[in-house]
């Protein structure tokens, strides 16, 4: 029996049943919606994520206190031994490679006459700052030299947070701030950057990494920030920069890591790769109740018209041919479910969007439709062939 | 030359096994039905007429003996060449109609065509010439439940005569009818006999088995003509 047949055939069926087909229809709409705007959020969420980070430069390296993976030392708690000789070292060695940049990162009050600003993030770095984050960008006046950085010169990179906090209505650039008990003097302020996660990214103040250290007594660094110049060399580079930091047997592997962008973002990748399957597991078992709603009606509808089938079989009727009525009525729903879903759940994931990043990824429709096909295969598959092995003598003698 | 038999039944036999018990339903059957026959099968309620019904249509398979249709054996054939040869070959006229209750007369009629591959413009055609035939030209959109139950049968009879069988198997066509539908529905039968269709008729009724030109008498399982 031709496959145009068979499929009015089942249209026949289902339209004679209106009530019945569109509630069933409705569990397999909600599972693949659910599918839809779950799979959207998490994805959206990914994507979200790996902007900020990939942002920062694929280019980027992190050296970091500790050994690769997290180990600890002896003592338990990680001891920094990186300072600012080391990322000079690596600076005079990489030389036309990379970039590097020591950073100390503290807190501290700071103040301009009467207004004051807590808990302001202090990054103590060196003058390529800015190069090596491409999101950083200097807005008003200028960043430091390399010249301060050397000497040691109390001046301060604002950034936009802190500027609208303490300079209201004038203009920050050589106006002297207080760090702590400390007096710097205002050169630039930093373009905004938003915040990531609810943390304010520009509430923020730059200063030499040398003039820090002093700050806060500490003579190490929190990370050496490396930017290889091409990206295609930033595993080259990495291996460079070990071997640069191993050469005075000062630091062994236990001391530090180095981290690159790819490193940081499989590792994001795959938690919220494992958010994203579990959103999108819940939703798929509810796309599964609505698969055992189809299987029940489809088994109501075998018993209904036991008579018809065995009056189909006695008219000469193939197994096969029962077999696919059944199933086509099955898919049908079920592809029509998941149709209306994903509209439904494109649509919702675009109103979800004002809120969240949402992304309705083309493998989500795919996977939320094939998945509904197969739910219809598969819950359809009972009834159907039930309905083909039934015995046409006994079937047309069914009440 | 001896002319073959439509349908050859030879020493038929069928038997049901339930736990320990047999039950003997067909005794040994020996039947021979040529082309242009008209014949009544009766006999009691539990005689074996509706197991032998379904034996020569196809439906249920002997335990053992042979059936010849049309000199073909199709005694052993498989379950997809007894369905083929069911659609070619038997048109199944019901006593309780066996329309679809939600397909109109034209439809219903189409049906086993569909089954045999006939295409959609020339299964319409035959359809529509043998819904006149059976004087329901008019009534070609109507569903079943628009129909009475003489005009239903007329569709079954429409519908059996679709893929010109050789043999049209009526089981008390007229069981579910009043005398006046039931006259016209053996009137047709009579009409299609004389045109040179073999019918093999099943009834209880003396008055209706009356009409054929053969009576074959069904008792415990065996013939006694």
């Amino acid at each position: 029996m031709p496959f145009n047949e068979l499929f009015t055939l089942a249209l026949h069926a289902l339209i004679a049943n209106k009530l019945r087909s569109i509630l069933t229809t409705l569990g397999i709409i909600i599972g693949v919606f659910a599918i839809i705007v779950l799979v959207s959020i998490g994805t959206g969420l990914q994507s979200y994520i790996t902007d900020q980070v990939s942002g920062l430069g694929s280019n980027l390296m992190f050296v970091i206190p500790g050994a690769e993976g997290g180990a600890r030392t002896a003592g338990g708690a990680v001891t920094n031994k990186l300072t600012i000789n080391d990322a000079n070292e690596l600076e005079t060695k990489l030389k036309g490679q990379a970039q590097v940049a020591p950073v100390l990162l503290k807190t501290a009050t700071i103040k301009y006459q009467n207004q004051t600003d807590k808990g302001v993030s202090i990054a103590g770095t060196s003058a390529n700052y800015t190069q090596i984050i491409s999101t950083i960008k200097i807005d008003q006046g200028t960043g430091f030299t390399e010249a301060q950085v050397r000497a040691g010169a109390s001046v301060a990179l604002i950034g936009a947070t802190v500027n609208t906090k303490l300079f209201p209505n004038t203009s920050p650039i050589g106006k002297n701030i207080l760090i702590g008990a400390n007096r710097f003097t205002v050169v630039g302020v930093l373009a905004k950057r938003g915040s990531t996660f609810g943390i304010d990214q520009d509430n923020i103040v730059g200063i030499p990494v040398t003039i820090a250290q002093r700050q806060f007594g500490v003579n190490t660094v929190n990370a050496i920030y490396i930017s290889a110049l091409n990206a295609n060399s930033v595993s080259f580079v990495k291996t460079q920069a070990t071997k640069i930091l191993l050469n005075d047997k000062r630091l062994t592997t236990d001391d530090f890591n180095i981290q690159t962008q790819e490193s940081t973002l499989s590792t994001i990748q795959s938690i919220t790769g494992a958010l994203t399957a579990a959103l999108g597991g819940i939703a798929a078992i509810s796309l599964l109740v609505g698969g055992i709603g189809v299987a029940n009606i489809m088994l109501v509808s075998v018993t209904e018209r036991t008579r018809e089938i065995g009056l189909r079989k006695a008219l000469g009727a193939q197994k096969e041919d029962i077999l696919k009525q059944f199933l086509i009525e099955a898919i049908f729903l079920c592809v029509l479910g998941g149709s209306v879903g994903i509209l439904l759940g494109y649509g919702a994931s675009l109103i979800v969007s004002y809120f969240f990043t949402t992304v309705v990824s083309v493998w989500s429709v795919l996977l939320a439709f094939g998945f509904s096909v197969a739910v219809g295969l598969i819950f359809g598959m009972a009834p159907a062939i039930k309905a083909s092995n039934l015995n046409p003598i006994e079937a047309l003698r069914y009440e | 030359m001896k002319k073959v038999p439509v349908i050859q039944l030879k020493d038929i036999r069928k038997e049901y096994h339930n736990l320990d018990v047999v039950t003997y339903v067909l005794k040994g059957i020996t039947l021979e039905i040529f082309e242009g026959d008209f014949v009544a099968i009766t006999g009691p309620s539990g005689s074996g007429k509706s197991t032998l019904m379904n034996i020569i249509g196809l439906l249920d398979t002997p335990t053992s003996g042979t059936y010849l249709l049309r000199g073909k054996n199709v005694t052993n054939i498989s379950e997809r060449d007894l369905a083929r040869t069911r659609n070619k070959e038997i048109g199944f006229v019901f006593q309780s109609f066996n329309l679809l209750s939600r397909s109109t007369s034209l439809e219903n009629v189409m049906l086993p065509a569909i089954y045999a591959g006939m295409k959609g413009e020339a299964r319409k055609e035959r359809a529509l010439k043998l819904l006149g035939q059976v004087g329901l030209g008019e009534r070609i959109n109507n569903k079943p439940n628009q129909l009475s139950g003489g005009q239903q049968q007329r569709v079954a009879i429409a519908r059996s005569l679709m893929n010109d069988p050789l043999i049209i198997l009526a089981d008390e066509p007229t069981g579910n009818l009043d005398s006046k539908s039931g006259e016209d529905v053996m009137n047709i039968l009579d009409t299609l006999n004389k045109e040179g269709k073999t019918i093999v008729l099943i009834t209880h009724e003396p008055n209706i088995a009356a009409r054929a030109k053969r009576i074959i008498h069904v008792k415990d399982g065996l013939l006694n003509t």
